[in-house]
């Protein structure tokens, strides 16, 4: 029966719970990576393909040349010929229902005419780079890059030493007041930063952190989430080595820098992906706290994008694919670490 | 030609001030994009700081939402930027920098602004000079004369009433398969000028008031034709809150008959729909008190807590200067708020016959703009009239609750938003 | 080089360790964490109480008028509690109430597919690495990421109504009509984040005993029973972690929602943290009391229940003899 919710220990021959279980995952590919692969796709329609229905599978455009005489390119219909066969046409203008058609290989021949709903257009694969390239060019992507990098890997730094210090001390010393600590800080898990944003920046900008990267950084790095991810993991290291150590007279400090820090890297280590995946992602304290556009993060500068009147979805999606570029490389390569880095230290 | 402009105006602002020795005073803008305006505003500053070297401004293009939700806790918290380009205009008035004593040409302002000057006046003041429009919006429909040509129904007339195009549209729509018939922007500005039309006041004397008999008429009418299918809740429906909804892509897709949006969708309409369909704005349809849309649009503002007050002062005064206030308009296809330049025209960079003929149509429904609607836009706590009629509305449509109870809601809420803002 | 750099940071360290003593370190330790977390966290908190108990649209705290505790009575204003419509603050109280039907449902999906998921991860396949992987990419990305994805599959034109329209149905309106737009919510919201929860109840999974399956397939225990008996029991701490977490969460639920339907159509998926933010920032009028103090009664629902569930779990922790 049900045989699926237990494991099955290999060398059995296939059976149901097999297919099922191969039909699931492959559900699955599609499910989680569909979507993502379809917002790929999309970014490199031009403005008009995009609000085509039903929707190219690959990003398709009109076809369009260069005729003497006029200085943009002009779109190519075919149309259907009296003997039923059909030729590429040139349209050169419109008026009302009506086309006026040239042939592009003698483009000085006499005008054809054709009502519009008679003619197609013809199409070819075209890909819209210039979703990718007029926003970069607007703005200073190099500069927003840097930003975002900055942030990353400092508030990462930083979130790492004090959470892994804090949780150290939690998990391996009996002095009054920890309990306190530990629910002090595992009991605001609860509260979201998005109801407590008024009181956050103000303290912010009174204590001069406003509009620097620095404001970003600091006020969420002593992540609750952390410290108690670190102190569950550093519980399940055995106290024999520090004592082992105390008796060659190392400094408390060197226990935890020397010893117990690197056997805690696994844990560290999850701690850290999620640190770069939440700052890196991170979008409404960095809108709160930055407002000139040299401090602006990568997720900052994108958003200006979406206007008050409209959004404009071409480069909307182009910019989405930019943020989310760097993440899936990263994921690409250290995949394996990091599930299994979750997998076998995470929440024991 | 324009370098000759150019040169005249280099020549006349070198006459007014020494050469400049000191370090470069930076004046910082905090600017939203609709379309390419910061592109263009960042392309006419880089002349004025080449003819200004002890000035430089610094362009800061951010997204809309910190403009509406970020900008009003920096000004508070006395960190605003010298300069912001806002679309709340009253909102925080009594923070705004009087540039009257500080321009160079007082005169010029008052005879060309005239008309939009008292929009970012605080409340009480009526001789300042806070603010430079960038932008004059209408609200007013544009329709897709295609399908109307393609179903062999005229396109109603001038003067024709709400009533009169949403008949027509729904007959478009039903003979050529469109499948919204009227398509309306999510937002309680865009209701705002038909309600006048059919005789809403919005004030009782000087007091905000909302629901009244004109007012109900017209949301009447927008809840039936939910339900009748003239419009879609595609629109309306879509989401909740105060968000704003457009239907640019259903406009441009060919699936809306008419829709009641604003003229800056002109510049966005000829790109995507190019030549693809006959599209062009319409005179705003009438009802018994007017045929009104709502003007409304993004002024430039100072701020008082600003450390250089004369150069953000200069920094406006040139870009409301003639020659660069209508290269900027004729640019970005906006309306002009610059009475001189509306009477001259402004020589759009648009070739194509669609804008031409909607930006014609935009001027007329200017000429056409109702006092209730000037008024209207002028007071500084409008949004909170606009946003208790979108949020209600909106949940009648989704038939959460009846008409009549959302025009109770709405009047509550209107005495809970003045009340908090301390409105008596 | 390295050495003296690993010096330099231990010399400061075992200053302070002289001057103190050994006893007082672990507070240099807890200490930087506390300041940030003080300054930062707990402040806010405590201002945000303020907030709460002052009226006005002010932000500067100095400048907000004591009221008391008449923002708690506006918001609880009702005739009944369970029709939002008979309550002052109406939206306040839809919000309640559709950010409970959206827990229940999403933290049941939530947990269900990712034990499944995880079932069939624990199984000996090729691949396991990569499917694993898939599974937990969408965890990688921004909720604004997220919610922009599916807006573009999901709006009337996408591709799912292409898809539909293609198989010969009409069209639906997947973000316009209520029940529909509200069961998307919760869907987008389990496929984000379906993949670290996966990847939790996965490490229980593996940490199972064999030979205690070895054991009860030589019984010849039924499968169904050896996953009552066996799987579930010791996967237990894990799954509480699951569910402490995935309520938490599913509570705060902001970003992903507020892009992908704005709270619409009406006000069906307009949940909790949402309201607390519209107040508070994006209408003109930014009533910041009413918004506190209906954060504060957020946080102390979430409090409850995770005292609830923690002392659940201390006693799943005392029964399998830990």
């Amino acid at each position: 029966m049900i045989r699926f919710l237990t494991r099955r220990r290999g060398g059995a021959r296939a059976d149901w719970t097999d297919w099922f279980s191969w039909a699931y995952l492959a559900l699955g590919v599609l499910v989680m990576f569909g979507p993502v692969l379809w917002l790929v796709l999309s970014s490199f329609k031009t403005q008009s393909a995009l609000q085509e229905f039903p929707p190219s599978l690959w990003p398709m455009g009109q076809k369009q040349v260069a005729v003497p005489g006029s200085d943009r390119p002009l779109p190519v219909f075919s149309l259907p010929q009296p003997d039923g066969t059909s030729v590429e046409r040139v349209m050169i203008r419109r008026v009302g229902l009506e086309g006026q058609f040239i042939d592009p290989a003698d483009p000085a021949r006499h005008v054809e005419r054709a009502r519009l709903a008679n003619v197609t257009p013809v199409r070819e694969m075209h890909f819209a780079i210039e979703n990718y390239i007029e926003p970069l060019r607007q703005f200073n992507f190099a500069r927003f890059l840097g930003n975002s990098l900055f942030v990353t890997i400092v508030a990462t730094a930083i979130t790492l030493l004090i959470n892994a210090m804090c949780a150290f001390a939690l998990s391996k010393y009996e002095f009054p007041g920890r309990n306190g600590i530990f629910l002090f800080i595992i009991s605001t898990l609860m509260i979201p930063i998005t109801v407590v944003l008024v009181p956050a920046f103000l303290i912010v900008t009174g204590l001069g952190l406003g509009n620097s990267l620095w404001g970003v950084i600091l006020p969420p790095a002593a992540t609750p989430t952390g410290v108690f991810l670190l102190r569950q993991y550093m519980l399940t290291i055995p106290d024999e080595l520090m004592d082992a150590a105390r008796m060659d007279h190392a400094s408390e400090w060197r226990l935890f820098w020397r010893i117990i820090l690197p056997l805690a890297a696994p844990a560290l280590a999850v701690l850290a992906i999620f640190s770069v995946v939440w700052r890196w992602n991170d979008f409404l304290w960095p809108l709160i706290v930055l407002n000139r556009q040299e401090n602006f993060t990568l997720q900052l500068g994108l958003a200006a994008f979406q206007g008050e009147l409209q959004t404009q979805w071409h480069y909307l999606l182009a910019m989405t694919v930019v943020t989310l570029l760097p993440v899936t490389l990263v994921f690409a390569f250290l995949q394996k670490y990091i599930t299994t880095g979750i997998a076998s230290s995470g929440m024991k | 030609m324009r370098t000759l402009l150019r040169r005249a105006l280099l020549a006349g602002i070198a006459a007014v001030l020494p050469m400049a020795a000191h370090a470069a005073t930076e004046i910082r803008i905090m600017w939203y994009n609709d379309g390419n305006e910061g592109e263009v505003a960042r392309d006419l500053l880089n002349r004025f700081e080449a003819a200004n070297p002890d000035i430089k401004v610094v362009l800061d293009q951010v997204p809309y939402k910190m403009i509406t939700e970020n900008l009003p806790q920096l000004v508070s918290s006395g960190q605003a930027p010298d300069i912001a380009r806002i679309t709340d205009l009253g909102g925080q008035a009594d923070q705004y920098l009087d540039l009257g004593p500080l321009l160079k040409d007082r005169a010029y302002w008052e005879k060309n602004f005239a008309a939009v000057l008292p929009w970012t006046r605080p409340a009480g003041n009526t001789t300042g000079i806070f603010g430079l429009m960038t932008q004059l919006t209408v609200t007013m429909p544009i329709v897709n004369e295609t399908l109307f040509q393609q179903a062999g129904i005229p396109l109603p007339g001038p003067k024709a009433t709400w009533q009169e195009w949403a008949i027509a549209a729904k007959a478009v729509a039903q003979k050529t398969g469109a499948p919204i018939p009227i398509a309306m922007d999510r937002s309680g500005h865009r209701m705002a000028g038909p309600a006048i039309s059919m005789g809403a006041k919005f004030f009782d004397g000087d007091t905000p008031a909302l629901v009244d008999d004109g007012f109900k008429v017209m949301t009447k009418l927008l809840y039936d034709w939910h339900r009748d299918g003239t419009m879609s809740k595609q629109i309306w429906g879509s989401v909740g809150g105060t968000a704003y909804r457009g239907a640019n892509e259903e406009f441009a897709n060919g699936q809306v008959v008419l829709y009641f949006s604003g003229n800056w969708q002109f510049p966005q309409f000829a790109k995507t729909i190019g030549d693809g369909f006959d599209w062009h704005g319409v005179n705003n349809p009438c009802g018994p008190a007017a045929c009104t849309g709502m003007p409304g649009g993004a002024a430039l503002v100072a701020y008082k807590s600003t450390k250089h007050p004369a150069e953000a002062a200069r920094v406006l005064d040139y870009l409301a200067s003639e020659p660069v206030y209508a290269e900027f308009h004729a640019r970005t296809l906006f309306l002009t708020a610059h009475a001189g330049l509306a009477a001259k025209g402004i020589a759009y960079k648009a070739d194509m016959p669609q804008v031409r003929k909607s930006l014609e149509a935009a001027a007329a429904n200017v000429l056409a703009l109702s006092p209730v609607a000037y008024k209207l836009q002028g007071y500084a706590r409008n949004r909170i009239l606009f946003n208790a009629l979108t949020v209600r509305l909106n949940q009648a449509i989704a038939g959460e609750m009846s008409l009549d109870d959302a025009w109770g809601r709405m009047t509550s809420d209107v005495a809970d938003g003045l009340k908090a803002a301390g409105v008596k | 080089m390295i050495t003296t750099l690993a010096r330099l940071i231990d010399a400061p360290f075992d200053a302070l360790q002289r001057r103190f003593g050994a006893a007082r370190m672990p507070y240099v330790f807890v200490a930087p964490n506390l300041l940030v977390f003080g300054i930062f966290v707990a402040a806010p908190m405590i201002l945000n109480v303020w907030y709460a108990i002052t009226g006005g649209t002010q932000f500067m705290p100095a400048d907000r008028p004591y009221v008391g505790a008449s923002n708690f009575a506006e918001l609880l204003d009702c005739t009944n509690h369970f029709i939002p419509a008979t309550c002052k603050q109406d939206r306040f109280w839809r919000a309640v109430a559709n950010t409970s039907w959206f827990v229940a449902f999403q933290v049941i999906g939530l947990v269900a597919i990712s034990l499944l998921t995880a079932l069939i991860l624990n199984r000996r396949m090729p691949w396991r690495g990569f499917f694993r992987a898939v599974f937990f990419y969408p965890v990688l990305l921004s909720p604004v990421v997220v919610a922009l994805i599916w807006k573009w599959i999901l709006q009337p034109d996408g591709v799912l109504n292409a898809i539909v329209v293609g198989s010969g149905g009409a069209r639906v309106p997947f973000l316009l009509d209520p029940g529909w737009a509200f069961s998307w919510t919760i869907v987008v919201s389990i496929w984000a984040h379906m993949g670290f929860y996966t990847l939790i109840l996965l490490a229980g999974l593996q940490a199972i005993p064999a030979d205690l399956y070895e054991a009860a397939e030589m019984d010849g225990t039924p499968h169904v029973r050896v996953f009552w008996r066996i799987t579930l029991p010791l996967l237990m701490p894990n799954m509480l972690v699951v569910l402490v977490l995935a309520l938490i969460r599913a509570v705060q639920s902001f970003d992903e929602i507020f892009v992908l339907t704005g709270g619409g159509p009406g006000t069906a998926t307009q949940y909790i943290v949402q309201y607390i933010y519209e107040t508070a920032f994006a209408n003109q009028t930014h009533i910041l009391g009413l918004a506190a103090t209906a954060s504060m009664l957020v946080g102390g629902v979430l409090l409850v229940l995770t005292l609830l569930q923690l002392a659940a779990s201390a006693r799943a922790r005392g029964e399998a003899g830990r």
